[in-house]
């Protein structure tokens, strides 16, 4: 210790004209000084305020969990409305018309009328579908191959399938059309395949709004989350948040550690919550590609991608960024020294 | 250095605390303030440090006008002036060197720089050497000696001392005096309220004496 000292003596008096000149100065030194002394602290603050919240484990761990399972249910609702829109993405919105024939018209009075149907001028082309033709089709590519066997009598009706020239497309004569085919004694009903192509897409519009407003009230929740921790942390360290505003520190000062701590929130949150999907994910992969070879394939499973689990992670550290601010900025003032 | 003119603090359920107090305390200059519990020694120190306001008068510092200074210009204000504290109010959690190094962190100070004037300031109260020890660990006064020496390591102008040697023995107590003096022969100006009336008659300063929220010595 003393040996300490002695040093310390030594070097002030080797240098004693630098010293009287930076006593004299109000704060640090050079610019670039300062800057540095700017980072460490920035620096100190970043690694300082993940050790706090390592060091508080079971508290940690569990607003961390709490917060990981409502981002991930966000990011989950995201992804299935994603993995439906692959399926419907795919329908090309056709104005073609499906006319299902009445069960009782014979095979020959069908071609017949759909020979009268392409006389008409504005009728690009007519496809008729025997009940056997949908039959095979229906094996094929359904799956209930074996059921269909076990039925005596096949229960598929005659359908012709019919385009209209692409001066037709807009709706008003189309339902026209539709309206006369309706009325004609051998349909049973004619359905436009852009209705349904439609009515899904408008269920998908319903989906996709929902999924973000559930997503965005559970970003709220993790705003309250993050809120409430950064209050809890700010009222045991009452103490220090005390010292420093007597020691002259500015609110910018006081904030930074408290802010990076909810930087570490939200960030680990976003990384846990990524795993979360990435392994349910993982657990449906196999089956859902199951189901998809059974329908010839044409689904596969979407996981996020690159810039997705970006913005994962960013949105994450902003809520956790914002939470805390938030708070701050209310609390802070209440905290006066006495 | 400091100037009160016709301050008067008056609370909604107390009444008046402080009434028409006036006094000026020159740089370099060490003064006591004293008075019997209530009488207004803690008021005027939380005037001086900016915790309250006055209800009237103004309270000058470095002619500045406290009373109107802006809430974003306080933090720079106190950088002015060093405060010590009967209980310490060290940080239990960080090393002594750490809770010396803090006015001069929160300044903006270089890494170096900070160093060099922490030690220089433990040197000053005989602390060499324990920078890396908890406050915890060491006795009542060298606690309080950490305090001093986070006071007066950014080189304030003015040092604001809360019945510091509340806590400790008359010897100890002593000590500290001794140490305020140094730093009033440096040019501090050094403001202690304290009840000890013992301690304050064996040293010959001035002594500002408040009888019911009035000045009346000093």
């Amino acid at each position: 210790m003393k040996h300490a000292k002695k040093n310390y003596r030594r070097q002030e008096a080797q240098r004693p004209p630098k010293k009287d000149t930076r006593q004299t100065q109000r704060s640090g030194g050079s610019l670039s000084e300062k800057l540095i002394a700017y980072r460490d602290l920035q620096a100190h603050a970043l690694f300082s305020s993940l050790g706090r919240l390592l060091s508080a484990k079971f508290t940690s761990g569990m607003t961390i969990t709490v917060l990981a399972i409502a981002i991930a249910m966000a990011t989950g609702f995201y992804l299935v409305v994603k993995n439906l829109q692959q399926l419907t993405g795919n329908l090309e919105a056709s104005n073609q018309i499906s006319l299902f024939l009445k069960d009782e018209i014979a095979e020959g009075r069908a071609k017949r009328f759909a020979d009268t149907i392409q006389q008409n001028p504005s009728i690009q082309s007519v496809k008729l579908i025997t009940k056997e033709q949908a039959l095979k089709e229906f094996v094929a590519y359904s799956g209930f191959g074996d059921a269909m066997n076990a039925l005596e009598k096949n229960p598929l009706p005659i359908v012709i399938e019919v385009i209209p020239k692409s001066a037709l497309q807009d709706s008003k004569s189309m339902t026209v059309l539709m309206q006369e085919y309706n009325q004609s004694p051998e349909v049973d009903f004619a359905q436009m395949d852009k209705q349904w192509v439609d009515r899904l897409q408008a269920i998908m519009d319903i989906a996709n709004q929902s999924s973000k407003l559930v997503s965005s009230i559970l970003g709220l929740a993790v705003l309250f989350i993050t809120g409430n921790t950064i209050r809890l942390e700010l009222n045991n360290r009452r103490e220090e948040v005390v010292i420093e505003k007597l020691v002259g520190a500015t609110d910018a000062f006081i904030q930074r550690p408290f802010l990076y701590f909810g930087f570490w929130i939200g960030f680990l949150s976003g990384v846990f919550a990524w795993l979360i999907v990435t392994i349910v994910m993982l657990l449906l992969k196999q089956p859902i590609e199951k189901l998809s070879g059974l329908y010839e394939g044409a689904f596969h499973i979407v996981f996020l991608g690159f810039l997705e689990t970006l913005s994962l992670l960013l949105i994450s550290c902003a809520l956790g960024i914002v939470g805390s601010w938030a708070v701050l900025k209310y609390q802070l003032h209440q905290l006066k020294p006495e | 250095m400091l100037k009160f003119e016709n301050v008067s603090k008056r609370y909604p359920d107390a009444g008046d605390v402080l009434l028409n107090v006036n006094f000026h305390l020159q740089r370099g200059e060490m003064a006591f303030l004293t008075g019997h519990s209530g009488a207004g020694k803690s008021t005027i120190l939380k005037l001086i440090a900016m915790m309250e306001r006055a209800s009237r008068g103004e309270v000058l510092l470095d002619g500045q006008n406290l009373n109107v200074i802006k809430e974003k210009q306080i933090p720079f204000m106190r950088r002015k002036m060093g405060l010590i504290f009967q209980d310490y109010k060290l940080l239990q959690d960080r090393t002594v060197f750490d809770n010396v190094a803090l006015p001069l962190i929160i300044a903006g100070f270089g890494h170096h720089e900070i160093s060099r004037r922490v030690r220089a300031a433990l040197d000053k109260v005989g602390l060499l050497g324990k920078e890396r020890k908890y406050p915890m660990t060491l006795s009542g006064g060298e606690q309080q000696r950490v305090g001093i020496a986070r006071a007066v390591v950014n080189k304030p102008p003015m040092i604001l001392a809360d019945e510091p040697t509340g806590n400790l023995d008359p010897a100890l107590s002593a000590e500290i005096m001794q140490l305020f003096e140094q730093f009033q022969q440096v040019g501090v100006a050094i403001l202690i309220a304290t009840h000890d009336i013992s301690l304050i008659s064996k040293m010959n300063h001035r002594v500002l004496k408040l009888d019911h929220g009035q000045l009346v010595k000093g």
